[in-house]
């Protein structure tokens, strides 16, 4: 039995060698996926475009535009003069935000009546919106500190002139919070991503290979070549499956030392977790490829059946999109997607360390993943065999 | 060029089309799907974030900082808990996001007008979503803090002072920051990109396989003929999947729509003409359909979901990365489709972007033709 098993994986690994695009076609997402996401994309923002419409034009609105310009996140691209200057600026998408100084900004802080200061954002991207007016204003607030400092030491100076009570305090609280940011401490969009190429890579080559390495054999008419020879379906399904898994691991390898090695993500959480993790999350995969085979007759639906799962799979793991923004409804639809569980479990042992006592739920939620997949998956296969 | 030898390839394709229920079915359908499940569910937005409170204070001054939170749209609070371990344990097992800590003498500090500390702990693996909320944090922090402050001075000076700056933000063409407003007009883009590359470069990689295309090319169409064709067959199904999916933006989600929809014609159109003349070129370069499949995502899915700005905003690309995405055709139907259902603009600021639309579609049908007439050779 374990010879004709042997047989067929060599078979497998050998159809799948043979061909150069094949091959790239096993081993380029990895790469890709790790460089896009290690590399080129991220939800930071730190290059901000704005322009300056200063009506004011006096020391004081020179001064706070200083400190816009002391930022290593702000960029000034234009200086424009009025109100239709601005609004090209943000039509056209040249800058991220208008800052406008209005008239009497120096006088009214003189005077300590409330300068006006108004920004105008583009708000088409929600995202780097808020955090463009979460930046902005920390830097109003530090250009205000001194003046209120200021406006205390004159009110206190007038208070004790006018012959107030000598005593009067001008003592007032000042809050201070102290934040310490835990497992990503540098707040980088990396170190959140990468740990998660792991669970779209396993899923998109394993699935895929096992779903086409099924169906290329019903389509080219070699699956009854394959029937007649003594093998029997159980031997044949885990000699289909066993090269699948064994490229997934390899892939998860090459992403985990990219990780580590070259964007540098932490891994705090123990290697062994992780790689019992993986194996649970193959049966899963693996069963789904068998299933997807048995429900298509040509590579093209094969392929457009797995897209139309994988796709909705990975938007809804929490890979990208937080699944706690998501309406409550897709929330519990979240909780039937393996992905889901795999993501937190690969997150967790990455960034924060946790063991099998965090993760055991996931762990649950994978291991009846996987068993229900490869039993439904299997009986399914035989049943269309005979 | 013969219109009666495209319009007989033409009806061909759409016979083809129409036969394989179960495809067109996928290409119709599909789209509706995924702008359905992916424009409710996909969201950046930041708010109830799950929050733990330590209160070692327990007087009516930490209890006032701690409903600042309370009754905060951003935070919501969870619970209180007896110590600092047991906020971090709420982190560490992935309870709460937030975690807020009000030391013994914060009421003391506050009275005595001293700089009274807290603590804020916060989950920072994902960066975004904490950097969102850290700034809710401060915004929360200094507005409360100003507030104190105010109200001290008041009590010892008979008089407050007002804030020294009266700042105002103002977000424009989606004043109430929902991502959906941002994550749909680009979803559109990104489900035609899927569809149209995808069913392109299978439909005709299968072709390739069973020997039909070669055929083709051995009558008397000439090959820029069969892909426009081709491409014409295509764009059948592709219309009615922009028109379905841009209703849907529309009446389903409440996107506004502010631009002129002759303009939004015109740029699909343009844009699905380059996609489909970009799928024929992966098929009849990669001739088998796994091939066609993996170069298709790679080409296609891929390039439109990440560099095209529909998500990940290209400023925050390394500058190589930055160079790449002016190849991707979605980043400028991406940058349209803002600007018109959002921004309200017309061709005099989007004329660059729909230019190099249009370099990419004429460029992408040369290439297509190219590449069967050597074929055909």
């Amino acid at each position: 039995m374990w010879e004709r098993i042997a047989q067929i994986v060599r078979k497998e690994f050998i159809q799948l060698l043979r061909d150069r695009r094949r091959r790239l076609a096993v081993f380029i997402p990895p790469v890709l996926q790790l460089m896009v996401f290690g590399y080129a994309v991220n939800l930071d923002v730190d290059n901000i475009r704005i322009g300056w419409m200063d009506l004011d034009n006096t020391p004081a609105s020179r001064n706070l535009l200083a400190g816009f310009q002391g930022s290593p996140r702000y960029h000034i691209i234009a200086l424009p003069a009025n109100e239709q200057e601005a609004e090209n600026l943000l039509d056209s998408g040249d800058a991220h935000a208008v800052l406008r100084v209005l008239p009497g900004f120096a006088k009214d802080l003189e005077r300590g009546r409330p300068a006006g200061v108004q920004l105008l954002v583009d708000g088409t991207n929600s995202n780097t919106a808020s955090l463009i007016s979460g930046y902005s204003q920390q830097i109003v607030a530090a250009f205000a500190t001194p003046v209120v400092r200021k406006q205390q030491q004159n009110m206190l100076l007038t208070l004790a002139t006018s012959g107030n009570t000598a005593g009067t305090s001008m003592k007032a609280p000042r809050l201070n919070v102290d934040t310490r940011v835990w497992f990503n401490a540098d707040l980088l969009s990396r170190n959140y991503f990468v740990p998660g190429v792991i669970v779209n890579i396993i899923m998109l080559v394993t699935v895929m290979l096992t779903a086409m390495a099924v169906v290329r054999e019903r389509e080219l008419g070699t699956m009854e070549q394959l029937m007649v020879t003594p093998i029997r379906p159980f031997e044949f399904i885990l000699g289909k499956t066993l090269p699948a898994a064994f490229i997934g691991l390899i892939d998860m390898s090459m992403v985990v030392a990219g990780a580590l090695l070259v964007f540098k993500v932490p891994f705090r959480g123990n290697p062994l977790v992780l790689l019992t993790c993986v194996i649970l999350f193959l049966f899963t995969t693996l069963g789904a490829g068998l299933l997807m085979s048995t429900i298509s007759n040509t590579q093209q639906q094969a392929m457009m059946t797995s897209f139309m799962f994988a796709t909705p799979a990975f938007m809804l793991s929490g890979f990208a999109f937080p699944i706690r923004n998501m309406p409550v409804a897709v929330q519990y639809l979240t909780y039937l997607n393996p992905l889901r569980y795999f993501m937190e479990i690969v997150r967790s042992l990455f960034l924060k360390g946790a063991g099998v006592e965090v993760l055991w739920h996931q762990m649950l939620a994978m291991l009846i993943f996987g068993v229900t997949m490869l039993t439904l998956s299997t009986s399914r296969f035989r049943k269309r065999l005979d | 060029m013969s219109w009666q030898r495209i319009g007989a390839v033409f009806r061909k394709e759409l016979r083809h089309i129409m036969r394989d229920p179960r495809s067109l079915g996928l290409a119709l359908v599909q789209p509706l799907v995924m702008l359905l499940l992916f424009g409710s569910a996909l969201s950046l937005d930041v708010d109830r974030i799950s929050t733990l409170v330590y209160d070692a204070d327990q007087t009516s001054a930490s209890r006032e900082l701690i409903r600042q939170f309370k009754g905060s749209r951003y935070f919501e609070v969870e619970g209180a808990v007896d110590s600092t371990k047991a906020v971090e344990r709420g982190i560490d097992r992935n309870r709460i996001l937030v975690g807020l800590v009000v030391p013994r003498d914060y009421a003391k500090h506050v009275a005595a007008g001293q700089t009274a500390d807290f603590q804020i702990l916060l989950d920072g693996s994902d960066s975004n979503t904490a950097s969102i909320a850290l700034s809710y944090v401060n915004a929360l922090v200094q507005d409360y803090g100003n507030k104190l402050r105010a109200s001290a001075l008041s009590r010892h000076a008979g008089r407050s002072l007002p804030l020294p700056i009266d700042f105002q933000v103002r977000i424009w063409y989606n004043s109430s920051l929902e991502s959906k407003n941002f994550v749909v007009p680009g979803l559109v883009a990104v489900i035609l990109v899927v569809i149209a590359g995808m069913l392109a470069s299978l439909t005709i990689a299968r072709e390739w396989e069973m020997g039909t295309m070669e055929q083709l090319l051995s009558t008397p169409v000439r090959p820029s003929e069969l892909v426009l064709a081709k491409m014409l067959g295509f764009f059948t199904v592709g219309a009615v999947d922009t028109v379905i999916a841009v209703l849907v933006g529309i009446f389903v989600f409440d996107v506004p729509f502010r631009g002129n929809v002759g303009l939004l014609a015109l740029t699909s159109c343009l844009f699905l003409c380059g996609v489909f003349f970009w799928g024929i070129l992966v098929s009849a370069l990669a001739k088998t359909q796994l091939v066609a499949y993996q170069v298709g995502v790679a080409t296609t899915f891929l390039p439109s979901f990440l560099l095209s700005g529909f998500i990940y905003s290209i400023d925050s690309m390394p500058k190589v990365v930055q160079a790449i995405t002016h190849v991707v055709p979605a980043r400028y139907f991406v940058t349209i489709l803002r600007g018109i259902f959002l921004k309200g603009v017309g061709p005099e600021v989007l004329w660059g972007n729909i230019l190099l639309l249009t370099c990419f579609m004429v460029a992408v049908f040369f290439l297509a033709t190219w590449r069967l007439s050597q074929k055909l050779a």
